[in-house]
């Protein structure tokens, strides 16, 4: 029990310290303080003009529908181009619409294992330059906002944002988390697979390559897509305890830096001290919850004559003990990370609730970017009841919130609902679901919520048990992860754009404050009854019956 | 105007009667949320009648399962019907008023006729003579009457109404008790004040407020969201294995979206407005209302209301070498026949004295000398503001700068100085002190407390202002303001993002009071003044500006403290219907039922009144208002959020129980 509480300690607090010097340097980058390297980056692309809502998101859209038509082709045509030591062929297309969909997503959501279908091109130049721009563009359309609720005239200019975020955020931290690991002992070689006679005598093939690149940035971009099949599981990817504790905290540090890169954009430190001080309490309700539940053996023990008080060790790496499973779950869902650390379906079924929980809500610091950003619809629908409360037209940080606005938030909102509840109505419903499926019953229902959830979310991480790599799954999950994606996206942006066309008002004693732990409490409220509670009746037919029917 | 009681019987048939018109779903539909619940019950009476026809099991649950989801969309419209009844009263006894307007029309050859009143037009003039109704709105072109505005404002007292300045306004309706005045036309028919009440009383013109345009998506937001948690349903259901009813999927719909806000939000808006009727403020659009919970500066005249209306001698002030008795037996006299209250004051403070002798002669005053005395046999004494005084003769420059030292410093203490003259001789001056009104300054601090800025206009000085401003504790004063200064104070403080609110009552108040945010007309100024401001105060009392911005607090804070009242009731229902409907797919699942209900008919019929009869007990609140005292916005945030949050998640479980010990004690399911 000390030992959990003592890692939980370590892993979230550690990050939690470091996020608050990152989170300034981030402000600063894109406050223009780096003179020197903007420069740089603007001689890249030409100019750099500054953009209105339309024209960022335009840029924004432009360049990731690049992003995915390169990445397609490289992944299509990658059994006819070089770096492919172990001759991989042709990937089946709807394989690879899914794929590009789901880096280019920032998802990662994988319905392969790399080892035995990607060369090492295509995870090189294709999936892993993915994971640095996607998640650059995540961070690029949070500076945006935040420059635009702040009062700033203009939003900013994408292309200047995003190599902001790839080549002074993302690149510098990917280079030293690959050193350290690549030290702990993740393999980073251009040589094929290894072939090695074992103790009893048989050859094995040991797949490696090029990973202590390719996990540093799946960590520290919430992107999760892991160089081997079993992510963070494998060995290779995740050796030891401090490349363990250093991945959880890469998993989470950028999220968290994000809320005080938007406190200090917008000039609120405590406003943004009551959110990150929001989300930290979902963090840790889930990881509390998970870590209980996970104490308790799984029910395959429960008539067995053993001793079973060490907790469920099913699917979990021995090494790196019984709380960074749960841990690791529940990290990897708050952030739209998804790599995983221990298999979440052999979960207990309460311990499986809090990661779905933590892809339904998506605003628990979430993706790089986009989690702030999820967290600023949660934020308008919290100020707009709460300002009537206090008897006057809503309003946030001075721009009154009205019809345009709540309309645009709730499109947003509705969106993520619809994408995880009516996917998994459909493939529940149909042959392309249950035909899928390992499991009958409750838990098959939450193989297909969690892919969905998985999908929606941007988050990638697999329930598994489910056979995925069927044409349905690829295409379906491959919409949901771009519909997931950009809405939530565009629509804070353009919110932001109607807000800024509005004469800002004064702030007194009569007007909502944003900083206090009264409006903290409205948000919690305000992130259960829009978040969750649309989601309860879906988990009550999967994880809890599953919890009540078979645990006792 | 009269103020009825919140459930007056003979308001209750009639509004009943609506609840059932307005069920014309082209009526409806102006309410997404209580369209959907109408469109829901259809579907579900349907299935009903099919399953009759059929002869099904279930039919009895299945039938109260209808009669109530139609009763909750009757008690959305009872609650609407119930908040427009009262004005629709009080609009047809205006109507009545207005149609037996008779008018004698002046023609061209100055000989009257008598026509009705819709007849006249713009520019026509007429003649009204005591003991007739005055039958358009118009100006006062010629005469002065005494009338009765009682039909508009409630009070009888007459009021005087003249051709030119401040007062020559006059409302159709109103009656001329003495004299008689000839008016011009200044409404066409249909547009004139009495029109525009009757509309606004009886909610005719009621547009949607961009605030409840806004709460409107909110809630429809929320009705798909949860269209599509139940919608899902079905799916997820085949899949566990089993079908679950439609009528059931109907019912917790409609329990968890947001029925309960949806069914008062109207109700809310005109419940607003009429507050402010009742409080004799005519808003002229619910806009306004909603303005006026935002203010962040008010614009007080300070006479009227941050003082009395009448200065108060306070103190003689003799020049060094003047006794002091002299000063005073001179002010006295030249006050004795002084009829204003500060001449009389005047007297009162100096005491006992001599009578004025007969062959005295008075000097009144007049707005050219600004100055007023009395001459008598060997003396001429003489009155009035310090400069206008100055004027009247070559006074030693010693005196002078004296007179002005004392002046000064009882400008300083936010008095008004008189000088005082006796046959050339300077003799000091008197103390006038503006009395600020008791309970005020206290005011003002509940103002500051709620983020509102006061200010003091005034026609002082700005020193005298200043020293006003400061006993009264306004934040802030405009000394010597004219029309001018004051339409660029609310445009600077409009500029740094406030919104301003103000009254007024002349002609060259129009500018300002239109561009204010919340403009307060009075009902006695000009009709300039009346068309600028987007509110009218019958009573022409402009302290109530200040009650003006509770109102509209009040009713932003009824709209949002029932929002989060009827979202918070969701998570009860969910564990009153979710259990039930799913105990079916696994029966372990009942461990869900945490308030023990008896079956699960029984849990879904008890939601489901639960959730329709919430409406008609909120009724009271939505139209009295939640109660409102003037606090910072953190601590009403809390107290709302412990209130109406923190208590719509517990009333259901409660509620839900009760219905469920009653349906199941009565064998209803």
């Amino acid at each position: 029990m000390l030992t959990a509480i003592l890692t939980v300690i370590l892993i979230v607090g550690g990050a939690a310290l470091l996020s608050w010097p990152l989170g300034n340097y981030m402000a600063w980058l894109f406050s223009g303080r780096f003179a020197r390297a903007d420069r740089l980056f603007i001689r890249a692309v030409g100019d750099a003009p500054d953009q209105n809502w339309k024209q960022y998101s335009v840029a924004l859209l432009a360049f990731n529908a690049l992003m995915f038509a390169f990445a397609f082709l490289l992944l299509a045509t990658q059994h006819a181009l070089p770096l492919n030591p172990d001759g991989q062929t042709a990937a089946p297309l709807d394989l690879v619409f899914n794929t590009a969909a789901s880096f280019t997503t920032n998802t990662n959501l994988q319905h392969y294992s790399g080892e035995s279908t990607w060369s090492y091109l295509a995870q090189l130049g294709g999936l892993m330059w993915l994971q640095f721009v996607s998640a650059a563009t995540g961070i690029a359309a949070l500076a945006a906002l935040a420059r635009g609720i702040g009062g700033q005239a203009s939003m900013g200019n994408f292309f200047l944002d995003l190599q902001r975020a790839a080549f002074c955020v993302l690149l510098p931290l990917a280079m030293i988390v690959a050193c350290f690991i690549a030290l702990r002992g993740v393999p980073m070689t251009f040589e094929g697979a290894a072939a090695v006679t074992t103790l009893e005598g048989v050859t094995q093939t040991i797949a490696r390559g090029p990973a202590a690149a390719f996990v540093a940035i799946k960590q520290l971009g919430t992107n999760g897509g892991g160089f081997f099949g079993p992510n963070s599981t494998h060995p290779l990817e995740n050796p030891d305890f401090w490349a363990n504790s250093l991945q959880m905290i890469s998993i989470i540090i950028i999220p968290m830096a994000c809320v005080w890169m938007f406190g200090r954009i917008i000039g609120r430190m405590k406003h943004a001290g009551v959110i990150f001080g929001v989300m930290l309490v979902f963090l840790l309700v889930k990881i509390g919850g998970s870590v209980a539940f996970e104490s308790a053996p799984t029910q395959a023990f429960a008539n067995l004559p053993i001793m079973a008080d060490v907790g469920n060790l099913e699917g979990k790496e021995l090494r790196l003990g019984a709380t960074t499973g749960p841990l690791w779950a529940v990290l990897t869902t708050s952030t739209s990370n998804g790599s995983v650390g221990a298999m979440h379906d052999s979960l207990n079924p309460l311990t499986g609730l809090m990661p779905m929980a933590g892809m339904w809500l998506n605003a628990t610091f979430g993706g790089v970017g986009v989690g702030m950003i999820n967290m600023f619809l949660y934020v308008v629908v919290a100020v707009f009841i709460a300002g009537m409360m206090v008897g006057r037209t809503p309003e946030y940080l001075g721009h009154k919130v009205e019809g345009r606005e709540m309309r645009l938030a709730i499109l947003a909102l509705i969106s993520h609902a619809v994408l995880i509840l009516g996917g998994t109505a459909i493939f529940a419903a149909t042959v392309w679901g249950q035909d899928t499926l390992n499991n009958v019953g409750a838990h098959g229902f939450s193989e297909i919520l969690y892919e969905f959830s998985s999908a929606g979310a941007n988050n990638g991480s697999g329930f598994e048990g489910l056979g995925d790599d069927t044409v349905p799954w690829n295409i379906a999950t491959g919409l949901v992860m771009l519909i997931g994606r950009y809405l939530p996206i565009i629509v804070p942006l353009a919110i932001v754009g109607s807000l800024m066309a509005k004469k800002r008002s004064a702030e007194s004693a009569g007007t909502l404050s944003v900083e206090g732990g009264t409006f903290g409490t409205m948000l919690v409220i305000t992130i259960l009854i829009f978040g969750a509670l649309t989601f309860f009746p879906a988990a009550a037919l999967g994880p809890i019956a599953e919890h009540v029917t078979l645990m006792r | 105007m009269q103020s009825a009681s919140l459930f007056e019987r003979k308001l209750m048939a009639p509004a009943i009667r609506d609840a059932f018109a307005k069920l014309d779903p082209r009526k409806l539909v102006r309410n997404p949320v209580m369209f959907t619940t109408a469109v829901v019950a259809a579907v579900a009476s349907v299935i009903l009648l099919r399953n009759i026809a059929i002869d099904g099991d279930g039919l009895a649950f299945q039938g109260q399962l209808v009669f109530w989801l139609w009763l909750t969309v009757l008690f959305g419209n009872f609650a609407e019907a119930l908040a427009g009844g009262r004005g629709k009263a009080q609009a047809q006894s205006l109507r009545a008023t207005k149609d037996q307007l008779v008018a004698l029309r002046i023609g061209k050859f100055g000989a009257t006729e008598e026509v009705p009143a819709s007849q006249l037009r713009f520019g026509d003039v007429v003649l009204v003579t005591p003991g007739r109704q005055i039958p358009a709105d118009g100006e006062v072109v010629a005469g002065v009457a005494s009338v009765n505005e009682a039909a508009i404002t409630g009070e009888s007292a007459p009021v005087i109404r003249e051709a030119g300045g401040d007062r020559s306004a006059v409302t159709a309706g109103t009656t001329v008790i003495s004299d008689e005045i000839r008016v011009k036309v200044t409404a066409e028919p249909g547009s004139g004040f009495l029109d525009r009440m009757i509309a606004l009383v009886e909610g005719a013109s009621r547009q949607k407020t961009p605030n409840e345009i806004a709460l409107t998506i909110l809630l429809t937001g929320l009705t798909l969201i949860f269209l599509v948690a139940v919608g899902t349903l079905p799916a997820f259901a085949e899949f566990s294995g089993d079908a679950i009813a439609v009528p059931v999927l109907i019912a917790l719909f409609v329990a968890l979206i947001p029925t309960t806000i949806s069914g008062l939000l109207s109700a809310i808006g005109i419940a607003g407005m009429d507050r402010l009727i009742r409080f004799n403020v005519l808003a002229k659009s619910g806009r306004a209302v909603e303005a006026a919970g935002d203010i962040g500066t008010l614009l007080l005249d300070k006479t009227g209301t941050i003082t009395i209306g009448d200065r108060q001698a306070s103190e003689f002030v003799p020049l060094l070498g003047v006794a002091p008795a002299d000063l005073v037996s001179a002010a006295r006299l030249s006050s004795l026949a002084d009829p204003t209250p500060e001449g009389r004051s005047i007297v009162a403070l100096a005491g006992a004295g001599e009578t004025l002798p007969t062959e005295a002669e008075t000097v009144a005053f007049s707005a050219q000398t600004r100055v007023s005395g009395v001459d008598l046999p060997g003396r001429s004494i003489r009155k009035g503001a310090v400069d206008a005084v100055l004027k009247l003769g070559d006074f030693p420059p010693g005196s002078v700068l004296a007179l002005k030292r004392i002046t000064d410093r009882i400008a300083q203490a936010g008095g008004t100085p008189l000088a005082v003259v006796e046959n050339g001789r300077l003799l000091g001056a008197i103390h006038l002190k503006d009395i600020i009104k008791a309970g005020i300054r206290e005011r003002f601090v509940e103002l500051r407390r709620m983020g509102i800025r006061t200010v003091m206009i005034t026609g002082d000085n700005p020193l005298t202002a200043a020293a006003i401003a400061a006993e009264a504790g306004v934040d802030d004063f405009l000394a010597e303001a004219t029309p001018e200064d004051k339409l660029a104070y609310i445009r600077k403080e409009q500029g740094e993002g406030k919104l301003v609110a103000m009254c007024g009552d002349g002609t060259n108040d129009a500018p300002a009071l239109a561009q204010s945010d919340v403009g307060v007309a009075m009902n006695t100024g000009t009709q300039a003044a009346r068309e600028a401001g987007n509110m009218v105060d019958l009573d022409s009392d402009p302290t109530k500006l200040i009650e003006v911005v509770g109102i509209g607090k009040q009713l932003l804070m009824t709209r949002g403290a029932l929002t989060t009242f009827s979202i918070a009731n969701d998570i009860a229902k969910y564990f009153a219907i979710l259990p039930a409907i799913f105990v079916v797919l696994y029966p372990a699942l009942g461990a869900l039922n945490i308030m023990g209900l008896a079956s699960p008919s029984s849990a879904i019929l008890s939601a489901i009144i639960f959730n329709a009869v919430i409406i008609p007990l909120l009724v009271p609140l939505a139209l009295k208002g939640v109660a409102y005292r003037p606090m910072p916005a953190a601590s009403q945030l809390l107290r709302n959020l412990a209130i109406y949050g923190a208590g719509g998640v517990i009333a259901p479980f409660i509620g839900i129980k009760l219905i469920d010990l009653a349906v199941a004690g009565l064998g209803l399911a």
